[in-house]
């Protein structure tokens, strides 16, 4: 009982340090990603006593930007309007961010871990509703960045609140379709069940990953995940050439570093839900519990504490890449206006993905013969 | 359920309860109540009605209550002076709570004693069990409660479109004066830029 305890806290502490790291780190990879796109060097000041100089090893920038940005932020004035709402103007930033680090308990990081007479399942919380608990999650979200526009007083920070609440809503639902139709597909609300589903292989030697399976569920899901993180080309509730900063205009030093963290870790999650859903999660091409079965026929046996350890890390590979393709993506595309944005949800992507799941359903009744 | 948890959940609820009809910013009544349905979604999972939860806490609070503060937000409702000395207003309103506490009553004099409960089918909350009994035991009501929506939605798309062809029967229709609508330079330049 006790060492259950103690295995449940180590997964809980290990998920958590690894995602606030991964969203810090995010800071480095959307600005080196933006100077990679327009052509510049991007960060590159600030060194430790001279550490990196002497060793001659180039400057990339990483300590002024995970280290003193952040000491920066959280030193500086906390500032609250006259006339705002005191009690939500605190609460709303951490009403954002909650939300989004608490669904990435159902992360599957890896398969199973024996140690001892232990056998450890590599995610953090095994719930076998995983698919309902993240739109949950996901859903309550919406609540700190409409309330932090409110909370302001202030009527950009009101409009940026607003759009937010519409445009969240609206793309949740588009969201919600490709997810059940992999869930149809799967027959399993069990994150941890999808990724062992995609475990083999197809003609002998394609991975079974879901993105073969879903390719129009995955596409759905990347765009309505980057709309419900908010950022560039749907950063409607920003929008700062209209609206200031919308919802955060009147959030300073740590607070606001609250909401610009939400939105790395929101990416960070869309890029765990693609992989777990689409990119086979922690499996690693021809990798079985007993290690490596080439398509030709060869074998490689490795112990179990390796075959994890490949798992745990390819997870994490395939979320940084995925995080990567979003920064690209923000970096590239213009901002859509207000109309087109719920033209591409309502009209788009929701009857694409009602298809989607009616096709689906008929697919799988029809080849389970039921 | 432990029943700590039991009382804890259950107490938060009535607290929030409270906060829905006692405050008078309507923004912090809705939050009260997303407050309400969230603790009710857990009740229910504790309660092994899982599914049943998360579907709660992903309708009610995750879609309905935002779509309230929408609504206030967007009609601009302000805080509620109280009502002051709308008599009538008061009296009614005693008559209705009068109502509900009775209709409370017998919902709790009517309760199943404790040696009569059963201990619930291993698959209970299941999403399995869940949607066999939606699909078989009351899938009449379920296929209405459906078209119900759909008509509803469909309502106010109609309702909702500026030229709708059901208004246009009841209204006369508006004067097409193109000269009148066209708008003028100032504002067709502002409108590119926007």
């Amino acid at each position: 009982m006790t060492i259950e305890l103690v295995i449940g806290a180590v997964k809980a502490v290990v998920i958590v340090l690894l995602v606030l790291g991964l969203t810090t780190m995010m800071l480095w990879f959307e600005r080196k990603g933006a100077a990679l796109i327009q052509d510049r060097i991007g960060a590159n000041r600030a060194d430790i006593f001279g550490i990196g100089k002497r060793f001659g090893m180039p400057n990339f920038g990483i300590i002024n930007t995970v280290l003193a940005d952040p000491i920066k932020m959280f030193t500086k004035e906390d500032f609250v309007p006259d006339g705002a709402d005191h009690f939500l103007h605190w609460l709303a930033p951490f009403l954002a961010l909650f939300p989004v680090l608490v669904t990435f308990a159902v992360a599957p990081m890896g398969d199973v871990l024996q140690i001892g007479s232990h056998t450890i399942d590599l995610q953090p919380a095994n719930l076998n509703v995983a698919a309902l608990y993240l739109l949950a999650t996901i859903g309550i979200g919406v609540y700190g960045i409409a309330l932090g526009g409110w909370a302001s007083n202030n009527r950009w920070a009101l409009l940026g609140g607003i759009r937010a609440s519409a445009q969240m809503i609206s793309y949740e639902i588009a969201m919600s379709l490709a997810i059940i139709a992999v869930v149809v597909s799967y027959g399993t609300l069990d994150l941890q069940q999808m990724c062992r589903l995609q475990g083999g292989v197809w003609f002998g030697f394609l991975p079974r990953w879901g993105i073969l399976l879903q390719p129009i569920s995955f596409i759905i899901l990347l765009i309505a995940g980057m709309a419900e993180s908010k950022r560039v080309p749907f950063d409607l509730p920003e929008g700062e050439s209209e609206l200031v900063a919308g919802y955060f205009t009147e959030y300073s030093g740590g607070k606001q570093a609250v909401f610009m963290m939400t939105d790395f870790a929101e990416v960070l999650l869309v890029s765990v839900l693609i992989v777990t859903f689409f990119f086979g999660g922690w499996q690693v091409p021809w990798l079985a519990r007993d290690g490596f079965h080439f398509p030709g026929g060869g074998h490689l046996g490795l112990p179990n504490l390796v075959v994890a350890l490949l798992e745990f890390v390819a997870f994490w590979v395939k979320v940084v890449i995925f995080c990567f393709f979003q920064i690209l993506i923000r970096w590239t595309l213009p901002r859509f206006r207000y109309d087109q944005l719920m033209r591409l949800g309502w009209k788009g992507l929701v009857p694409l993905g009602l298809l989607n799941l009616v096709v689906t359903a008929f697919v799988v009744v029809v080849a389970g013969g039921k | 359920m432990p029943i700590g948890i039991f009382m804890f959940l259950a107490a938060l609820a009535i607290i929030a309860g409270f906060g829905v009809i006692m405050q008078r910013n309507p923004v912090h009544c809705v939050l009260a109540l997303a407050l309400v349905l969230m603790d009710l979604g857990v009740l229910f999972m504790g309660l092994d009605a899982v599914t049943l939860g998360f579907l709660q806490i992903i309708v009610y609070v995750g879609a309905i209550m935002v779509l309230f503060l929408f609504v206030i937000w967007l009609l601009n409702v302000q805080a509620d002076p109280g009502l002051g000395r709308h008599l009538a207003l008061k009296l009614f309103g005693s008559i209705g709570a009068a109502a509900l506490a009775a209709e409370f009553a017998a919902i709790i004099v009517q309760a199943p004693k404790l040696s009569d409960l059963r201990p619930l089918p291993p698959d209970f909350g299941t999403v399995a069990a869940l949607a066999r009994s939606l699909f078989s035991d009351y899938l009449v009501a379920f296929e209405v409660t459906s078209i119900l929506l759909l008509a509803a939605i469909v309502g106010a798309i109609a309702l909702a479109r500026k030229t709708s062809p059901a208004l246009a029967l009841v209204t006369p229709a508006p004067a097409r004066d193109a000269s009148a609508l066209a708008p003028t330079g100032d504002a067709a330049a502002q409108r590119k830029s926007a």
